[in-house]
Order: C-alpha cells, then structure tokens, then sequence
C-alpha cells in the first residue's frame, strides 16, 4: 500500500500560512482564520507587520496556533474559543476579553481590561496589564508576570487572576467566587476583598497554574485574595456604607 | 472619542523633519477622530520684539493685504503675514493685545488662534489627511507639536470646537475624553476676567492650567492642581514653547503610548498611529500610569 502521509516539509507548507498586514488586510486574515483555515487544513498562521491593528484574530473557534509578530491595538483574540494566540510585541485594550477557551499569551505590557469578562481558558502577559485586568471575569485564568493596574478583578466571578508583581488601587473589589493569588504589593483591597490563608489546595493549583504559564515563582510567595461576601446580601442597616 | 498626537525631537537636524514624521501620525488617528483636525507646532521663537500670532478666515472672504494693511495703517511697528489658505501667520512688533483688538473691529471674521513667539496653530474640520494635505503639515519644521483628530461628542463640530485649543502665550492642550464639570470651571474663572470662546469642556481646562501658569504655577504644578479642580475623564496633552506633557485621569479611562528613542518622544492614543516611526522597533514603549505627569523639555 502506497505511503499517502504528506512527508514532513509538505504537512509544513501545508499546515502553516504567513500574512503580511502591510500588505493585506486584517478582514483577509480574520475571514482565513475563520474560513479557510480549518477547511485548507492550516493549523498555524504567522501575521508580520500587525503595527497596532485592532481586533487581530478575533472570534477565532478552532483549534489554530496564531502567532502574532508585533504590538496589537484593541481586542486581539477576543472571544477566542480553542485557539492559541501569540503576540511577540504589546497589547492594546481588551486583549482576549471574553475569551471562552483556548490561550492567549502577549509577551510585552497588556493595555486596559485584559481579559475581561473572559469565561474560560487561560491569559498569560508577560509583561505589566493596565488597569481594569479581569474586570467580570467569568472563569479561565489570567497569570500576569508583571504589575496590575487599579481595580483589577472588579467584580470577577469565577476563574483565578495570578498577579507575579504588585497590583494597584482597589484590587478585588466586589469580588463573587474568582479568587486572586498575589506576589507583590497590593496599594489597596477593594470593597470586600479580603487576604486569606493560602492552603495546600491553593499551593498545588497555584503551582500548576504558574507552570503552565512558563512562570517558575513558589507558590509559597503568594498570598490569597478572595471574597468576605458580605456585600452577597444587602443589609438594610449599612445605609449604603461598605 | 479622539485622537492625541505629540511629538518632540531631540536633535536639532530632526526639527526639518517634524512634519513629515507627524503626517502619519495624525492620519493613523482618523477612525478616532473623522470630524475635525488640528495642530499646534513649535519652532524657534520669533524675534525678541516680535510675537506672532495665527489667524482664520475660514470659508469667509478675508483679503489678507487688505488685512495687513490696515493693520499697518492703524497700529506702529513691524507687521508680516505669511498666508496659508484659510490659514496665516501674522508676525508683528505690536503689543499682541493691540492687535487682537484691532482685529476685532476691522475683521470680525478672523479667528485669533493662538498668539506667542513659537507657536502656529492650524485647526478645521474634516477628515485628519485632508486638514494635512490643506495646509502642508509634511513640511511642517520645529521642535514639537501638538496635534489632535477629534470625533464631537459634547459639542458642536465647528473649527472654533477643534483643538488644539490655546489661552495666554504659547500654551495648548488637546484633550481625549469629556469633562463634567466645565461649566462651574468657567464660573471660577470668569469672575477673574477669562474669557470663553466656545461651550466646549476642553476649552475650560486650557483655561484652567494657562490662569495657574500666569499665576506662578509651573505646568507640572498646574496639572496637578487640576486633579482636585477637573471633574471627568481625560488624556490631556499640552504644549509650551519648551515643553511637552501628558496626563491622564485616575481610571485611565482613555488610551495613550509613549515611544521615546535617542531622537524623539512620540505620543499616541493608540501604537498604530506610532508604528511607522523610524527604528519604533528600538524605542522604548510605555503606556502612562493614571495621575502621573509625563514631560520632556526640547
């Protein structure tokens, strides 16, 4: 029986395509993305010369290995679904907002809202976010090696936010179930945002989360910031004082 | 939503280059700001007597001899207009607030858009590579510029509600964001003898910071001072004949990067507006922190 795999230079050709935003249009890269790569058999594509565009390899939903080679503007992987988006430069804001799954991974600074609203999958930034990081974050992960800005993870809901650095003004406020693991200073807690013990639990997870980010910090030098709950119901005798 | 553009070279052989290097810059920040345009650019100061003063006619019949010369008739001194288009560059030996009077009765018409001994500013509406291409901006030469691509949200679009917007000697501000206290700003100043031109959030700032420089505040020491005073979000950058600034609200609510190199410190609301400045791959970038003030002296 003849031999029908593609040798190993032709699955290459094959399975990988190069765009050149100075020469074609982000519309041509997002529709491919979209399309044609799962149909053509593309598993990775390379984009040179993003030079700030927005919304670069958004809405994606298939497994595809998209690396970015330059800064981004707004919203790059946004709502990303299984796919692994790569930027080798910084980000603008809302980078891989309301990601469902997949990863996306800047390795420069990360602008406002990085992450937010996100419901699964896992954010890496290598470098600092902005303020707002995680704001409503829904669930995945988001491990950020540098600092946060101020009211990060405001109001998140499920999901973890790992911050290697220090972390801004308010951090945490009006938290529900995602928990925050922090290495650094933290300038403030936000309303109800409370240090707690970490436990083994915490260690472990924190561990395997760290890993899987490339980072190689011990778990040991986190500490842990989750919800007091107590804004979960009103009281009518606070008078609106938290 | 606007577009922010700043920039200032380090090297005296860069300042032929301002222009062209700017160009791209302000295009880049169309999608931002499609209704209107405008900058501010500085260049080595006019003669030690001399002021210089720019003008607007916009789509008015103005003949500027005509202008020049009863300004020459009326008031004593040295009087030259450079004109360009709708646009021109009045440069004179007389007391600027002669001739700002003067002009208000022999040419209602003509808009004073800034007065001082570097500045000229050119502001109107359209779309950022029209205004560009309408007065020349690629071969725009000096140290620094201020520039801004404006899409209305508070107020009307017309050339007067463009900025850069300028009070006193030399200063401009362009402003990304909208303030929400304007109007009780301009309550506290116009008790003081300043006088507003426009409804514009924007201009009360400028207004603000220029009566703080005028009363001995330096301009970091102003901008400071406006965080108790200025209610609302903003990015604003400000221009003086020896300095570039930018700051930006406590919530950072509105974009900027910095790129600062050997030879110049570029300013944008967004990278993409910066991606085609030369060797932007060595600069180093940053985005500046929230009540933080950014500046650099030429």
């Amino acid at each position: 029986m003849a031999n029908l795999m593609p040798t190993a230079s032709a699955r290459l050709d094959v399975a990988t395509r190069r765009f050149d935003l100075g020469a074609e249009s982000l519309r041509a890269l997002n529709l491919f993305l979209h399309r044609q790569a799962v149909t053509e058999g593309v598993s990775q594509v390379h984009v040179d010369n993003p030079a700030g565009a927005h919304s670069i390899a958004c809405g994606l939903h298939a497994p595809l290995d998209v690396e970015i080679h330059g800064h981004v503007g707004y919203y790059v992987a946004g709502m990303n679904q299984e796919a692994t988006v790569t930027v080798h430069g910084n980000a603008g804001p809302g980078a891989a907002e309301n990601m469902m799954s997949g990863r996306v991974h800047i390795h420069g600074f990360a602008s406002t809202a990085a992450g937010a609203s996100a419901h699964g999958g896992l954010l890496v930034i290598d470098g600092d976010a902005s303020l707002r990081c995680g704001i409503s974050l829904k669930g995945g992960d988001i491990v950020v090696g540098g600092n946060v800005g101020s009211f990060s993870a405001f109001m998140a809901q499920a999901g973890r936010i790992v911050i290697c650095g220090d972390a801004g003004d308010a951090l945490g406020d009006s938290l529900y179930e995602a928990v925050i693991y922090v290495r650094g200073k933290v300038r403030s807690l936000g309303a109800d945002a409370r240090f707690e013990p970490m436990t083994d639990f915490d260690r472990e997870s924190l561990g395997k989360l760290l890993g899987e980010a490339g980072f190689s910090h011990d778990p040991a030098e986190f500490r842990r910031i989750a919800s007091a709950k107590s804004l979960y119901h009103w009281h009518a005798d606070a008078d609106q004082e938290y | 939503m606007c577009g922010i553009v700043g920039l200032l070279v380090k090297k005296p052989q860069l300042r032929e280059q301002l222009g062209s290097l700017m160009v791209p810059m302000l295009t880049g920040m169309t999608e931002r700001g499609p209704d209107s345009a405008g900058l501010a650019v500085y260049s080595a100061p006019v003669g030690e007597r001399q002021h210089k003063l720019s003008l607007y006619r916009g789509a008015h019949a103005v003949d500027w001899s005509e202008l020049l010369g009863a300004l020459v008739a009326a008031l004593s001194g040295d009087h030259d207009i450079h004109v360009n288009g709708n646009h021109a560059i009045l440069t004179t030996t007389a007391e600027p607030a002669d001739v700002v009077a003067h002009l208000a009765v022999q040419s209602p018409l003509i808009a004073v858009l800034s007065i001082g001994r570097s500045i000229d500013l050119y502001k109107d509406v359209g779309a950022p590579a029209e205004i560009a291409e309408r007065y020349g901006f690629g071969s725009l030469r000096g140290s620094h510029l201020v520039g801004h691509t404006r899409m209305a949200t508070e107020s009307a679009v017309t050339p007067a509600h463009a900025h850069p917007f300028t009070a006193g000697r030399d200063f401009c501000l362009v402003h990304n964001g909208s303030l929400s206290n304007p109007h009780l700003v301009r309550k506290k100043l116009e008790p003081l003898g300043i006088e507003f031109e426009t409804d514009n959030d924007t201009e009360a700032a400028c207004r603000f910071f220029e009566w703080r420089l005028r009363e001995g505040d330096d301009l970091p020491t102003a901008v400071q001072r406006g965080f108790s005073e200025l209610d609302g979000f903003f990015t604003f950058l400000m221009g003086t004949d020896r300095e570039l600034l930018i700051v930006r609200d406590a919530f950072a609510c509105k974009p900027a990067v910095v790129a600062e190199s050997d030879d110049y410190v570029a300013i944008a609301s967004e990278f993409r507006s910066l991606a085609h400045l030369p060797d932007i791959a060595h600069a180093s970038l940053f985005e500046p922190k929230p009540e933080e003030i950014y500046s650099w002296r030429i």
